[in-house]
């Protein structure tokens, strides 16, 4: 891990690179740094740190930090295989405009990361976060066409009507 | 009954209906006759037993050769995840057990161990060593599984049975430890619920002797077979930077030529003490992959002597009375020893607010957990980097251009476990 100093570094580097409001904030938290961005610089932003050998996207998790605004979190695990390095890049959106560009394709702006593609599609499935330019961005672990996205906080619990032939009328509704 | 006295059906019953199955008036042969030529969509599973569970795969076939594989998983999602935002936290370690159903102590690892960071709790050496026995035996009987089922596919059936009889022996000391053969919940936060009971030390020491020897006759029994060589040797192959730039990582990482493997690059639960090589193919063809894993199940042998050898004494779990139990006999004479029991079963353990992602080295690969903590008694979200979510994005590129014989071959050798992908 990169120590709170070196954090500093980096993070005062993408801000002299990509501009002075690319990162919003830096944690060091356990021993493990943190990143946090604006979401319009986040392809830029992992092109830089994979300049800087963080070459590997172990892992994309989405979070839900209701009743905190803005409520969905993306979260990017990047790892630097010859130093042993990890270093954590997360972003902010709100529910009513969950828009983030995809890390998943090339792009005018450097390779990208294909690992992310169906990553990407279970952090849009579980909560409703749509990665702009992925190239097929369907639900991945839901139906196809279920309704509503079930890792937001605010999502009931085992609130799910269960279909059995008994009440398959009343739930899928009667045709003659 | 609907108004003209005909039984109300669904509109699913009424699609089923209209379902016919009278012959396709449909070609086969292109209009050159040449019916290679033609692109055939196949849906592959999710019932298949060469698809090692629930997973279903579009393929576009030309003739016998793969231009396509689109994978749709899902069948087997059951909210796990979800669930353990509603769990205290040491509740949690049971469902989280669940994910990948064929490496339990590894899911409990990674989740424990993200917990334990978020606590900043100090896990005793002896459990770390208990936890170390138990991880490599799941390891063995993850490979066995996979070595057994693998060879069914290839059309070795004998395997099967083989590597299930040494799997009895590794659930029957998982037993012994734990009182329970699979989804054992032995991993607790802070440490391990029980020390190992008596007798453990020396099944256990029995089973390392034997295991080498067996592991020798399933890699002989498969290495002379010119039939399971030539269905692997040279088929399927991907490089390691294409592997890199997928995210894949464990066994198939390291067939490719990449000896990466978290408990040697980045050691957690004392992996640092133990002396054990890690085995690397050179070409990452099918043949390699199984060679690296077969050769795995020897160093976890070596790593779990070790650890038997130089267990430790001391505590089984930590001291700490806000996160672990207090024994059993200090409640009849404790105050303080009851309210702490009273405090954990009933509320559980508050944790420290924040987030932490922990990998660890699963048998298919990194296996992470991410928590975050809201400083309640309940993870505010639990999210499992499962390897064979990540894994199975490399089928497609492993197996264009292959025969479909070849890509049950990579669907075996790539080892993926549904209850992991779907979660």
């Amino acid at each position: 891990m990169p120590d709170a100093t070196g954090l500093e570094l980096i993070a005062q580097e993408l801000r002299d690179a990509e501009g002075e409001d690319t990162v919003v904030e830096t944690v060091f938290f356990r021993g493990r740094a943190k990143l946090a961005i604006e979401p319009a610089h986040i392809r830029a932003a992992l092109a830089h740190l994979r300049g800087k050998g963080y070459a590997f996207l172990a892992s994309v998790h989405g979070v839900d930090y209701y009743p905190h605004e803005p409520r969905l979190g993306v979260q990017y695990e990047l790892l630097d295989m010859s130093r042993v390095d990890r270093i954590t890049v997360t972003l902010r959106v709100p529910c009513d405009a969950p828009d983030v560009d995809s890390v998943t394709p090339d792009g005018a702006d450097g390779a990208g990361w294909p690992t992310a593609n169906h990553q990407e599609r279970e952090v849009f499935d579980m909560f409703g976060v749509v990665f702009h330019g992925h190239p097929d961005l369907r639900r991945i672990l839901m139906p196809e066409d279920y309704e509503g996205h079930p890792q937001r906080r605010d999502f009931p619990i085992g609130g799910e009507p269960v279909i059995f032939t008994y009440n398959e009328t009343e739930m899928l509704g009667a045709s003659e | 009954m609907s108004s003209t006295g005909q039984p109300t059906i669904s509109e699913y019953r009424r699609r089923e209906q209209s379902i016919t199955l009278a012959p396709l008036d449909q070609q086969l042969d292109g209009e050159d006759g040449a019916s290679t030529q033609e692109l055939l969509t196949l849906n592959f599973g999710p019932h298949h037993p060469a698809t090692h569970g629930v997973l279903r795969l579009l393929v576009t076939l030309q003739g016998e050769i793969v231009r396509d594989i689109k994978p749709i998983i899902g069948y087997v999602h059951t909210g796990i995840e979800k669930t353990a935002e509603d769990k205290a936290y040491w509740k949690v370690i049971p469902v989280i057990e669940r994910m990948d159903y064929l490496s339990y102590y590894f899911n409990a690892m990674a989740y424990c161990g993200a917990v334990e960071t978020l606590l900043e709790v100090e896990v005793p050496k002896r459990a770390q060593y208990l936890r170390v026995i138990h991880l490599e035996l799941n390891r063995i009987m993850s490979h066995l599984v996979w070595l057994g089922t693998s060879a069914l596919d290839l059309g070795a059936i004998s395997m099967f049975w083989y590597c299930f009889r040494e799997r009895e022996k590794i659930l029957d000391l998982f037993e012994m430890s734990s009182g329970a053969r699979m989804h054992t919940r032995y991993f607790q936060v802070g440490g391990v619920i029980e020390d190992i009971p008596r007798g453990f030390a020396e099944k256990l020491s029995g089973f390392l002797k034997e295991m080498p020897s067996r592991v020798d006759q399933y890699r002989d029994m498969l290495n002379g077979n010119e039939i399971v060589l030539q269905r692997l040797r040279g088929t399927c192959p991907l490089d390691a930077d294409t592997l890199l730039s997928l995210g894949v990582t464990g066994p198939l990482l390291r067939a490719a030529g990449n000896p990466w493997d978290l408990r040697k690059a980045d050691p957690y639960c004392s992996y640092e003490d133990f002396r054990f090589k890690i085995p690397v193919g050179s070409a990452g063809d099918n043949y390699d992959r199984f060679a690296c894993r077969v050769a795995e199940m020897y160093e976890s042998v070596k790593i779990v002597e070790q650890a038997l050898e130089g267990l430790p004494e001391g505590p089984h779990i930590t001291e700490d009375r806000k996160v672990a139990l207090p024994p059993r006999h200090e409640l009849a004479t404790s105050m303080e020893a009851l309210i702490h029991h009273f405090k954990l079963v009933t509320e559980g353990m508050r944790v420290p607010p924040g987030e932490v992602y922990f990998p660890i080295e699963s048998p298919r690969g990194e296996l992470g957990c991410f928590v975050r903590s809201d400083g309640s008694s309940k993870p505010a979200r639990v999210h499992m980097r499962d390897p064979s979510f990540v894994n199975l994005q490399a089928t497609a590129p492993m197996t264009n251009g292959a025969y479909i014989a070849d890509l049950i071959a990579t669907l075996a050798m790539l080892d993926p476990i549904l209850g992991g992908i779907d979660r």
